[in-house]
């Protein structure tokens, strides 16, 4: 299932399908659905996040605490809720896969 | 002078390949030295069964040299550092030891102290962890006499030697307390940083069930900060606080300090190799390959998963000594048996790109296993996947199972999903 969220497709978990269609704009506006105003820290760790994930990275809550950008503790209050999960959303990229 | 090949770790994955390559490489040529600190070998799934009295504590250990070939050099050393550009690795020593091809097995251990509190006053006395041998030991003498109350089972992290092993301790937990008539005097919660018992959509569906009708309360999406060890409360980074009488730890499981030393690992500080996903050669150094637990791959830790890689790896090692290119590929095989406890187990057969599916899993002489469901004869599979470790895996024979991962028997109904990558 796919829906369209502010002009671009997304799958049924709400992850944007191509992170190429990418834009700053709609960052914002998926980030407004969670509350989340943007900061220069948010937009800090999203920029990691999608740099990483097109290295091919697999990502993690606690990679994102080692970047030197945040730790987790911030990382929670800056993403209430699943932090890894609402930023990825809000960074365009897929949903991250834990390793098993 | 022959040329060396080294392995470091004598663990489950070490010495595969050392029965693998011994077999298959020019002894005139090639002459193959595998270092370990000592000389026991602990087969690590039975520490599960240990706490509840199902296998006695001996019956999980080995001398190392018993597993190892006779033509094959063992050295009881600590590898300080491996000096990549030199060929060579450091002993704790300081001796040194040249190598031409290295092979990287050292595993991962629990290292609690990662956590604020949880290596505290209150370890192995309320606080336990399973995955070694003298926690499993400890615990075992706790919950003989222990009056009940909450048991909480949490995971600190996500990437976990065995990922099972935690779901399979709170299965036989449930059924070790009906059996001893105490069920009603305690609570068990299962407490992870995921969302769910489990990672892949199909498996956390039959496994929420089944922890469900077992009475076990999942609490998700909970990723631990630190112990409180006055409180004896659980605390999540966003403030979360779990209360437990008995805690069961799963703590942050890391890769040796050499991998650290020789700054080989990743970002994150864990000490997982970086390898290559599919050669299982390092990222680093051609003539270095890595197997088993320590690697960075997206694939399970298990010991299942480390008989699949030295599969692979023999055929790419072979081709590297021969000067051709590395043609065999890891597809992220992983076979485990789940433990649901009553004398019963479920099955999981997956690789990096197709999660477990229900079905049947075709075993030559065993006849066809279930999949993703609790039934006896899974369980007489994992309880002889002991004789098998200590007979046929460790040696390196060949067993019956494919080690490409096979779609034959497996029924995948579901339509095409865009959330699976
Ligand atoms: C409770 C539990 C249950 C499990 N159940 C299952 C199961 O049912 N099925 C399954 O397939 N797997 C299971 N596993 C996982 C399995 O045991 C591991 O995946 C497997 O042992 C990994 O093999 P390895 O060689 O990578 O590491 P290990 O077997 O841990 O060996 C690593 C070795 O390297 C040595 N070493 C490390 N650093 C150095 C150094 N610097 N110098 C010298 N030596 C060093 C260590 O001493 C160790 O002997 C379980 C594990 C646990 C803890």
């Amino acid at each position: 299932m796919e829906t369209i969220v502010m002009n671009l497709p997304v799958n049924a978990e709400g992850y944007l399908l191509d992170p190429n269609t990418w834009t700053r704009e709609w960052a914002q506006e998926i980030a407004q659905g969670y509350g989340i105003t943007l900061t220069d820290k948010h937009w800090a760790v999203i920029e990691w996040l999608r740099k990483k994930q097109s290295e091919g990275v697999a990502l993690t809550i606690r990679k994102v605490g080692t970047s030197g950008i945040t730790d987790i503790k911030e990382f929670y209050q800056l993403f209430p809720g699943g932090p890894l999960k609402v930023s990825s959303k809000i960074a365009g990229i897929p949903k991250p896969v834990s390793c098993i | 002078m022959k040329k060396q090949i080294l392995i470091i770790g004598a663990g489950t994955a070490g010495t595969m390949m050392a029965n693998k390559l011994y077999h298959e490489v020019n002894a005139d040529e090639w002459h193959i030295t595998i270092v370990d600190r000592d000389n026991t070998h602990y087969y690590q799934p039975g520490f599960l069964f240990i706490p509840f009295g199902i296998y006695k504590p001996e019956e999980v250990i080995r001398p190392r040299t018993e597993f190892i070939p006779k033509g094959v050099h063992f050295m009881i050393e600590e590898v300080d550092k491996i000096e990549g550009e030199k060929n060579q690795v450091v002993f704790k020593s300081g001796e040194t030891m040249a190598y031409d091809v290295l092979i990287i097995a050292t595993g991962v251990e629990i290292a609690p102290a990662e956590t604020p509190g949880l290596k505290d006053k209150l370890w192995h006395k309320d606080i336990f962890d399973f995955y070694t041998y003298e926690g499993a030991v400890a615990l075992a003498n706790k919950l003989h006499d222990w009056p009940g109350g909450t048991m909480v089972v949490n995971l600190a992290e996500t990437q976990i030697k065995c990922p099972v092993a935690p779901l399979e301790f709170s299965f036989l937990a449930d059924a070790y307390f009906t059996e001893k008539g105490m069920r009603d005097k305690v609570t068990i919660q299962y407490v992870t940083p995921l969302s769910g018992a489990f990672t892949k959509p199909k498996a956390t569906e039959m496994l929420n069930q089944l922890m469900e009708e077992k009475r076990i309360e999942v609490i998700p999406d909970f990723y631990l900060s630190h112990v409180d060890n006055d409180k004896k409360t659980i605390v999540s980074y966003d403030g979360k606080e779990v209360p437990f009488d008995l805690l069961i730890s799963i703590p942050v499981n890391k890769g040796d300090a050499v991998i650290e030393h020789s700054q080989l690992g990743d970002e994150d500080g864990l000490n997982f190799v970086q390898t290559d996903k599919f050669s299982l050669q390092s990222k680093k150094f051609e003539n270095v390959f890595v197997i088993g637990d320590t690697t960075n791959l997206p694939a399970s830790k298990a010991g299942s998963v480390a008989h699949f890689e030295a599969e692979i790896l023999t055929e790419n090692i072979l081709s590297y000594i021969q000067h051709k290119p590395l043609t065999a590929t890891f597809d992220g095989h992983a076979n485990c048996f789940i433990e649901t406890g009553f004398g019963k187990a479920a099955l999981i057969d997956f690789n990096y790109t197709t999660e477990p599916l229900p079905g049947k899993f075709p075993l030559a002489y065993v006849g066809p296993m279930d999949l993703l469901k609790p039934t006896l004869t899974n369980h007489m599979g994992k309880l002889a996947f002991r004789w098998v470790y200590w007979h046929m895996l460790l040696t390196g024979k060949k067993l019956p199972v494919p080690t490409h991962m096979s779609m034959s028997g497996k029924i995948n109904e579901t339509k095409k999903e865009t959330t699976l990558v």
